[in-house]
């Protein structure tokens, strides 16, 4: 992220500047998951003889791994709230909450993958595997660059407090988040559930 | 798994052609390193240039390696017309089928992405944030992070000449000729790369811009008063904004096809190809039109500078770009039509294609209408423009016919198809390029260029254009497709080839022209040197800067009271108010841009030669540096009043 | 003097360009403007109406480009109307024309659409031929059904009847094109497209690939004959006595890459041989 140190006549403009930026590339990540849902669409109902959606999907598992991140997801808009009002420390527990179930969430869903490639699902069997791979392990991606992210922000603002720079900065990270729980909505809803349907 | 991946020595095996291109590559950049080193500049170069992150100096930086690029697309096209020229019969011609195949998809991939994205982000650099009165982009960093992706994705073109094979299967890849099965080897890999790479840049770049135009104009520039350039900037990276992702999204998917064996592209498995179709032209098409919609800006800036008149119907203009915007997002379908849709469905996309002639059509009698009741000087670059108008008007209308179903089924694929896309992308995108380049070009370097070689180069790229390609619209017509290494012989299709190397070799030597005017306006600067900067009597604000502009652009950020902001002023006689001089904060130069390229760089090919190990290290090596940047506290300066005094005092002077 | 001899020397060179042109287009076979199908004519039909209709837009833009650059060039005194920038008729004219332009082409679009879609069965009383084509690496395989004999590119049916054209490709995506006839519609693996056509006359055809589809696609050049129907019924008996089998063996041998393959006839196919082709890239016929 490009910012400026604070100065008397651009502060605000930084700030709205990086933000607004922000939301621009989130539209584009929007796009980039619009592109691979496209491709799912296309594909979901071509496994080739291979194991099927009702077959490999475990729907409880699905549900659950919603329920964590919609929670991570409140809890990140927390620590939003707490950051801006420049508390440090309930930005950083808040932020650690949600990291935490980050990592339960990525846990639970290489868990699916290796259950899918162990009923001999893998990403190379077919169409609809190749791309549910590709759906998810896309969301699975970014959110590995999420969890990175909060620790890397983090280590300053645990060290040197919050500063505007780490504000702006956290702010991305927290809209990125719920980004991330929108994508997150859709693949729920067209791949699990509309899958078992 | 071998420590270099699939890298052998039978990478470096080509036939005597590639050899002497690879040859003249590595020579020529050897000569410009020898030369560089020996002039002691590699300091002057790293800190003026490669770690600038002045829109200014970046723009250039983009122009300059599109100009190479340019020179090499040419050549490919040169020797495309001399193999088709001769390739008839019992004569295979001089290249063999897989080279010659190489060499138009790079010839489409040069063209497009290195040359029409690279002066397009150029043009945009240079003179967008000056003409809505900014010192910068948004982005400083980002614009130049975005400039080095750019050049990385480039270098693959050149690469791949040396080291292994690019790909053979048009510039648009389509699987499964694309995918594994028919092409394991390197070439695709090459071309995900280089467009993924560079793609990544041109995203960013439309984040940047955008952010730049709604957030950073100065202050009375409504958007209602902003120079029709920058309202087509505006859509052109919307553009860039919608479309590009998708872009990424499916090169990405036939990179897991190939790298990971997945099967959404393959022709069994249950993948299909027919949706990389779909997903690459619902990107190419908004492409294309990302392509020409700054083109149309140029136009609109130069023609009523040249006609010494006000631009014609100014909100016609801007309604018309925005029209054109949305509809380029309906209508992709069109690059397909054979591909068997049915007939409700091509009429919709046919019908949504051809609507976009209309705020077309209404752009053109704009600007000719601009010239009405005006005094027209023909000028270097409103040479440019009557020339597009002949050009891109044919090219357009018989985009039009093709945009009728029942039509272009006997023409798409043809050589028809290659007349009218190379009429609007070269009438369209590149007069507009060169129409900008010489109306920019004292703005930015302080000195003019030679108009009477400018004119000539002209001459012959209008002329050598149509002898170049008018007969290919009947070549189409006879029944020739495109991208063939051989024909057969007595059709009566030679003598149009023949005809159309002759017009090759008249746009080369247009070309030449060029490069002529280049070194005699640089040999001669001190003689031409543009000491008001304002030479042509301009009406945007990039023309009240001395030229070439300080690197902070305004001493004082400009108040807009209307559209033609500096026109106005102009005429107002107003004197320039003698404000106090302030600090100016400006962002640091910064190396963030060039290690970030040459990572992908690396990256990049080590994935097309399956060296995992390096690509990983490389892809972290990114992210180490992302990193390192959010812990640099110094990242911009403040320019101090006196200096700005003492530099515009300076330049006042002169 | 000099403006007038360069304007003198520039339209005598357009004459004669023009000149060349249509001596070359008259001695030339251009066939898809000198169609023999009944699709194709149709086709070269909306080149015609489409282009008039846009020339009267263009004509006036090219005409108005010439007759402003002239007229208002500096220096010889023209009316100066420096801020003059504004007519509402002048832009209802050009927002309205081509608007009216364009909902007759789009009728027109949509019209022709439906009349030229090549999955569109041509009805003429006569029964149809049917002939399967497949695209292979870089040759073009005829399978006759009905007859029971294939050809490797050559074609041949009766004039004046309607030919069906079924087509895959056990090959990358190409595209099978017979200019003079009608358009083209892509062969993809895996699946099926189809082509209706008709010739008006006999003749011979020129047919190719009009996709790249690798190394030898330029080759993949086919000829097609429209005969009179007892030259047909008597080709085909041809093809039949000719002795080839093309077993599903031999056929697998004709899959592998070759270019510029000559003529090729079979005078016993193996059964259902397209449907086995297609069947490959199904699960039951996956043998991998």
């Amino acid at each position: 992220m490009n910012t400026h140190e604070v100065s008397p006549d651009t502060h605000h403009d930084v700030y709205s500047k990086t933000v607004f930026g922000f939301w621009l590339y989130l539209l584009t990540d929007f796009m980039l998951f619009a592109t691979i849902f496209a491709a799912y669409s296309v594909l979901s109902g071509n496994h080739f003889g291979g194991p099927t959606q009702k077959q490999l999907f475990n729907l409880d598992h699905a549900t659950l791994q919603t329920v964590i991140f919609l929670i991570s997801t409140f809890t990140v808009g927390i620590a939003g709230v707490y950051t801006h009002r420049k508390k440090r420390g309930g930005a950083i527990v808040f932020f650690l909450i949600s990291f935490v179930l980050g990592i339960v969430f990525l846990g639970m869903e290489l868990h699916e993958f290796s259950h899918f490639i162990a009923a001999g699902s893998g990403w190379k069997k077919n169409a609809f595997a190749s791309s549910f791979f590709s759906l998810v392990g896309m969301f699975v991606l970014h959110l590995v660059f999420a969890l990175l992210w909060v620790i890397v922000l983090l280590v300053p603002v645990f060290r040197f407090g919050i500063t505007a720079r780490s504000v702006l900065r956290l702010t991305c990270l927290k809209m990125f988040w719920q980004f991330l729980s929108i994508v997150w909505a859709f693949i729920y809803t067209i791949v699990y559930l509309l899958g078992i349907v | 798994m071998s420590l270099f991946g699939r890298l052998g020595e039978h990478a470096l095996k080509h036939d005597w052609i590639e050899y002497a291109a690879g040859v003249s590559i590595v020579g020529g950049a050897l000569v410009v390193i020898i030369l560089i080193t020996y002039l002691k500049k590699w300091g002057w170069l790293w800190r003026e240039w490669f770690t600038s992150v002045d829109h200014k100096k970046i723009g250039i930086m983009y122009i300059v390696f599109s100009a190479i690029q340019l020179a090499k697309g040419l050549i490919d096209g040169l020797m495309m017309r001399a193999q088709q020229a001769t390739a008839s019969g019992d004569c295979m011609g001089y290249l063999g089928a897989e080279h010659f195949q190489q060499i138009f998809t790079a010839h489409g991939v040069t063209m497009i992405f290195f040359v029409g994205m690279g002066v397009v982000f150029g043009i945009i650099n240079l003179v967008l944030p000056l003409q809505i009165g900014a010192r910068d982009v948004a982005f400083p960093l980002l614009n130049s992070i975005s400039f080095w992706l750019f050049a990385a994705g480039g270098l693959y073109i050149f690469i791949s000449l040396v080291i292994g094979v690019f790909a053979g299967t048009g510039w648009t890849a389509y699987p499964p000729l694309a995918g594994l099965k028919y092409n394991p080897g390197v070439g695709v890999d090459y071309w995900l790369w280089s467009i993924q790479i560079s793609g990544a840049g041109s995203l960013l770049s439309g984040i940047n811009f955008l952010v730049t135009i709604l957030k950073m104009r100065c202050p009375g520039m409504k958007l209602m008063r902003m120079p029709v350039f920058v309202w087509a900037t505006l859509a052109t990276v919307v553009l860039v904004i919608f479309a590009f992702p998708i872009l990424t999204g499916t090169i990405g998917m036939l990179s897991t096809d190939r790298l990971l064996d997945t099967k959404i592209f393959t022709a069994d498995y249950g993948g299909n190809p027919m949706m990389y179709i779909n997903l690459i032209w619902a990107w190419g098409h908004p492409e294309v039109y990302i392509l020409v919609l700054p083109a149309f800006g140029i136009f609109s800036e130069v023609v009523p500078v040249f006609s010494h008149k006000k631009l014609f119907g100014y909100t016609s203009m801007v309604w018309a770009i925005a029209v054109i915007t949305f509809l380029s997002f309906i209508v992709w379908l069109h690059h397909f039509f054979t591909m068997g849709a049915g007939a409700n469905v091509n009429a919709f996309f046919g019908i949504m294609t051809m609507v976009i002639a209309i705020p077309t059509g209404v752009k053109v009698f704009n600007w000719l209408f601009t010239m009405y009741r005006g005094k027209v000087t023909f000028t270097t670059p409103m040479l440019w423009f009557m020339g597009f108008i002949f050009i891109f008007v044919t090219g357009g209308m018989t985009g039009v016919m093709m945009a009728i179903p029942g039509i272009d089924f006997q023409v798409h694929n043809s050589l028809f198809l290659i007349a009218h896309f190379h009429s609007v992308i070269i009438g369209g995108v590149l007069f507009g390029f060169f129409s900008g380049y010489s109306y920019w070009f004292p703005k930015f370097t302080g000195f003019r260029l030679n108009e009477k070689l400018g004119k000539y180069a002209f001459w012959f790229w209008f002329v050598g254009f149509i002898v170049a390609f008018f007969p290919l619209y009947l070549l189409g017509f006879m029944g020739a497709t495109r991208r063939m290494n051989h024909y057969p012989a007595g059709n009566g299709w030679q003598p149009l080839f023949i005809v159309a190397s002759i017009g090759a070799f008249l746009i080369l030597i247009g070309v030449l022209f060029q490069a002529a005017q280049l070194y005699k306006s640089i040999k001669e600067r001190n003689q031409n040197k543009d000491t008001t900067g304002d030479p042509w009597n301009g009406r945007a604000l990039e023309w009240s800067t001395a030229s070439p502009p300080p690197f902070y652009n305004f001493a004082h950020l400009p108040e807009v009271h209307s559209r033609d902001a500096f026109w106005e002023l102009k005429k107002s006689k107003k004197d320039i108010v003698k404000r106090k001089y302030e600090d100016i904060h400006m962002p640091k130069n910064s190396m963030v841009g060039v290690n970030i390229g040459i990572l992908s760089c690396v990256m990049g090919f080590a994935l097309v030669w399956h060296i995992f190990w390096l690509a990983a290290i490389t892809f972290i090596g990114i992210l180490i540096a992302l990193i390192a940047r959010l812990f640099v506290k110094e990242t911009d300066y403040y320019v101090k009043a006196e200096e700005v005094e003492q530099i515009e005092t300076r330049s006042r002077a002169t | 003097m000099k403006r007038a001899f360069k304007i003198i020397i520039i339209t005598l060179l357009i004459i004669a360009v023009g000149a060349l042109t249509v001596y070359f287009v008259s001695t030339h076979n251009i066939p898809v403007l000198e169609p023999k199908g009944l699709i194709s004519v149709k086709e070269r039909e909306l080149i015609i109406t489409s282009s008039l209709l846009m020339l009267i837009v263009v004509i006036p833009v090219l005409v108005l480009a010439v007759v402003f650059g002239w007229k208002y060039r500096e220096g010889r005194g023209s009316k100066h109307a420096p801020d003059w920038e504004h007519n509402n008729i002048a832009e209802c004219c050009w927002w309205g024309v081509p608007v009216v332009i364009i909902i007759i082409l789009a009728v027109i679009t949509w019209k022709t659409s439906h009349d030229l879609n090549p999955f569109k069965p041509i009805q003429n009383g006569t029964t149809p031929v049917k002939i399967q084509a497949v695209a292979l690496d870089w040759k073009w395989l005829f399978i006759y059904p009905d007859q029971g004999i294939a050809t490797v590119n050559y074609v041949q049916f009766p004039e004046k009847t309607p030919i069906d054209f079924v087509i895959t490709a056990d090959a990358p995506m190409n595209s099978f094109w017979i200019p003079q006839l009608g358009g083209q519609i892509y062969a993809m693996p895996a699946m099926t497209t189809s082509i209706h056509l008709l010739a008006n006359e006999t003749g011979e055809f020129e047919g190719r690939s009009a996709n790249i589809s690798g190394k030898g696609f330029a080759g993949m050049i086919f000829k097609a004959v429209a005969s009179n129907k007892q030259d047909f019924q008597n080709w085909v008996q041809y093809v039949k006595s000719s002795g080839k089998e093309l077993s599903w063996d031999i056929y697998t041998q004709l899959v592998e890459p070759s270019e510029y393959n000559d003529v090729e006839i079979y005078g016993k196919i193996e059964d259902q041989l397209f449907d086995q082709i297609l069947i490959q890239y199904m699960p039951e016929g996956n043998k991998k």
